[in-house]
């Protein structure tokens, strides 16, 4: 690589900014007081206690994994505080109400809150460290029967699902980082389809991590009832620090008979400098149960930043003709590394399965996909197909594919493609040569790259994914 | 065709240039004007593509004395795609194929980059379309290799004939075909030639790179210079591509130089 074409300055990341807030945030550690506490804060009902001591208690038995290939110094779980919040947040009945300086702090990161700047087929619960401070347009949705809230909310004003879903996809001791945050999760959103319903808008969470030292557990599930569908989206951000921050997440997904549940992210918590300090360990488990025949969860992520991503957004396919999908774009720079993927696993019959994974590497960077695909023996006639790309760029990145196929019956029919590719310099140098800018060729090839999975995200947020990838890209290519 | 008194287009001085720490070039002189066309010819690793990589602005070329004007300009004091903006064109010797990229976007964003630079506006999508497909023509392509990602899975000849339709659209004031006859079977290079002849008119200047005089039965040059070690030993008109054609490159190489 010529020292030109790596002379250009890497973008800064623009969502760093600290917003200047008093918290209510609970002393470092952890340890069943604190859970006590936490639990106590919200208001819970037994029933969260319980489940929340219980995880805790597996929690203490386990071992962080050590199969992922990323590496990092051990994590001082007594170091982290479990719940931190804005002052004064007893949560407002109208928008109005909120603190401007929170209004200001998600406008500023494009997500604007207030009633006549948002955006008008999105309606957007926003997390601000532990809790939720605002959801938009839930009256509306309430006329559909469509339940859009934090699960704090919904602990209280609907405790029945809560309790009977929470925990039926991902178990408390499912993991290490679930039963953790199962322990200790503060907030998150929760949203129900009733039966029969097309929720009328795209929902979306944004989750914005704010106080150096704290950790973000959210807890989100959904529930689509019978022959429902959904269109869900999650961003993240989060301020620049030179240490590390925990997020371990967990999201659960129940699609009943016929229903459908579309789930995407954008994740772009702050990834480090370029020399790895600081940045976001993002531990995260997601799972989706296609309880019901018939029923559909496709996942795309598009997983940009964090120091470290530790995910594989799953389903769980048990009604028969279910469908399960993931389509993930993973781009890694600097000293980024990522060991994201999937799981598919093929419980009824005639249940299909895509994974579309695209992975990016640049700097110094390791990206690997990790994928199980398990047909089980009743899941006869059962689908699967996988490609797995990997692009390269420059010389110092690496990318890794681990594929996983367990295969108990033999009508199950399973497809894995794979490829490799480069930028490197004589393409650049074509377009150039062409009259193309740097910056234009990485994304125009960028963006070739990953079209399959772009394709899937909606409309409003497909052109942000395609410019985001462009700006971490910047600098990096040579 | 030689007028009188043109423009010079690029004038090379006494060029030297490395790959990798390697001298390649050691002293290279040429003078080009408008509405020439000058073929150099050499044995393999004589320096010739080490030339056109240069004048493009190949970052692993290194430009180590000499110097090179270009319509009046220092060439490098412009960076590549300001070259290319320009009107300094390089049909590669062997194009790149970019996956994922539809040759009609790529075509789209060079010419407007180009449109842009001239301070003319960009071609919507719909106009581009109208152009593009007009200019297909030259290299009597189908269009069905618009849609098509940039060369990939293209044929050797194809590869060839999508250069020459960069070439139709860009409207270069130089441009460089570096072994644009190579891998071409004699009808691919009747259109290839016949695409470059359409295209040469009295402001631009037109420098193929060869092994073969065969091409240059299609394109035929003002002048024949022949490279061999990293300098011009030789130039004159198209009948030294015959002579060369029949006795080889030997005869040319001076007593007392290896």
């Amino acid at each position: 690589m010529t020292a030109s074409v790596k002379t250009l300055v890497n973008q800064p990341y623009k969502y760093g900014f600290v917003t200047d807030i008093e918290v209510d945030t609970i002393p470092r550690g952890l340890s069943e007081d604190v859970i006590r506490m936490i639990s106590a804060k919200k208001k819970e009902p037994e029933f969260m206690l319980e489940f929340r001591l219980k995880a805790y208690k597996q929690w203490q038995k386990m071992t962080e994994p050590d199969w992922p290939h990323v590496h990092y110094p051990a994590i001082d779980y007594q170091d982290i505080s479990y719940y931190t919040a804005p002052k004064e947040q007893e949560k407002k009945k109208s928008l109005d109400e909120v603190d401007p300086t929170l209004l200001e702090t998600f406008e500023k990161l494009g997500i604007p809150l207030s009633e006549q700047k948002r955006l008008s087929n999105v309606a957007v619960d926003a997390v601000f460290d532990s809790v939720s401070v605002a959801t938009t347009f839930r009256e509306q949705l309430a006329k559909d029967g469509v339940i859009f809230c934090s699960i704090s909310e919904a602990l209280i004003d609907y405790p029945e699902l809560v309790q009977k879903y929470l925990g039926s996809v991902v178990p408390v001791g499912d993991n290490f980082f679930s039963a953790l945050n199962s322990a200790v999760f503060s907030d998150g959103s929760f949203v129900y389809i009733p039966k029969g319903t097309k929720c009328p808008m795209e929902l979306s969470t944004y989750f914005r991590i704010n106080t150096e030292g704290a950790g973000q557990f959210e807890r989100t599930l959904i529930i689509a009832e019978e022959g429902s569908s959904v269109s869900y989206l999650e961003g993240c951000t989060a301020p620049m620090f030179d240490t590390n921050q925990l997020h371990a997440a967990v999201v659960e997904l129940v699609a009943l008979d016929d229903a459908d549940i579309k789930y995407s992210t954008v994740q772009n918590w702050y990834a480090g400098d370029e020399n790895g300090k600081g940045g976001i360990y993002n531990f995260v488990t997601k799972r989706g149960l296609c309880a019901g025949k018939n029923s559909k969860i496709s996942w795309t992520q598009v997983e940009t930043g964090s120091a470290i991503t530790w995910k594989y957004p799953s389903c769980v396919l048990v009604g028969d003709n279910s469908v399960g999908e993931f389509y993930s774009v993973a781009l890694t720079n600097n000293m980024q590394q990522a060991d994201t993927g999937t799981k598919m696993v093929h419980v009824g019959k005639n249940t299909r399965s895509t994974i579309i994974s695209k992975g990016i590497s640049a700097g110094r960077s390791q990206n690997s996909y990790r994928g199980l695909v398990k047909m089980g023996p009743k899941a006869k006639g059962a689908r699967n197909y996988s490609q797995c790309d990997s692009m390269l760029i420059g010389s110092d990145a690496e990318a890794n594919t681990f594929p996983y196929i367990q295969v108990q019956n033999h009508t199950a029919k399973v497809e894995h493609e794979a490829s490799t590719s480069k930028i490197g310099e004589d393409q650049l140098f074509y377009f150039a040569q062409r009259g193309i800018s740097m910056e234009d060729a990485v994304s125009m090839m960028i963006s070739g790259f990953c079209k399959d999975v772009f394709n899937q995200l909606p409309m409003e947020f497909a052109v942000e994914a395609d410019r985001l990838l462009s700006l971490k890209l910047e600098g990096s290519v040579g | 065709m030689i007028v009188e008194n043109s423009e010079v287009i690029l004038s090379v001085k006494d060029v030297t240039a490395e790959v990798d720490g390697n001298a390649i070039l050691k002293g290279v002189n040429l003078e080009i004007k408008a509405g020439e066309i000058h073929a150099i010819m050499g044995p393999n690793g004589s320096g010739k593509s080490t030339l056109s990589k240069l004048l493009a602005g190949h970052p692993a070329y290194t430009l180590t004395g000499g110097e090179v004007v270009y319509k009046g300009k220092n060439l490098f004091d412009l960076e590549p795609e300001e070259r290319a903006k320009e009107g300094v064109f390089l049909a590669f010797q062997y194009p790149l194929e970019i996956p994922g990229v539809s040759n009609l976007d790529f075509l789209r964003v060079a010419y407007n980059a180009k449109r842009q630079h001239l301070g003319e506006e960009e071609l919507d999508a719909f106009d581009f379309d109208d152009l593009v497909r007009e200019r297909l023509d030259v290299v009597k392509m189908d269009p069905a290799f618009l849609d098509r990602s940039v060369n990939e899975g293209f044929s050797g000849g194809e590869k060839k004939r999508n250069e020459i339709l960069q070439m139709a659209l860009l409207e270069p004031t130089l441009a460089i075909l570096d072994e644009t006859d190579s891998g071409l079977d004699i009808d691919a290079l009747k259109i290839v030639s016949n695409g470059v002849n359409q295209l040469t008119n009295p402001n631009n200047a037109v420098l193929l790179i060869t092994h073969y005089q065969r091409l240059l039965d299609y394109i035929v040059p003002d002048y024949v210079h022949v490279m061999q070690g990293g300098r011009i030993l030789t130039t004159g008109g198209k009948e030294l591509a015959l002579e060369l054609e029949e006795k080889g490159y030997d005869w040319l190489q001076p007593a007392g130089v290896a």
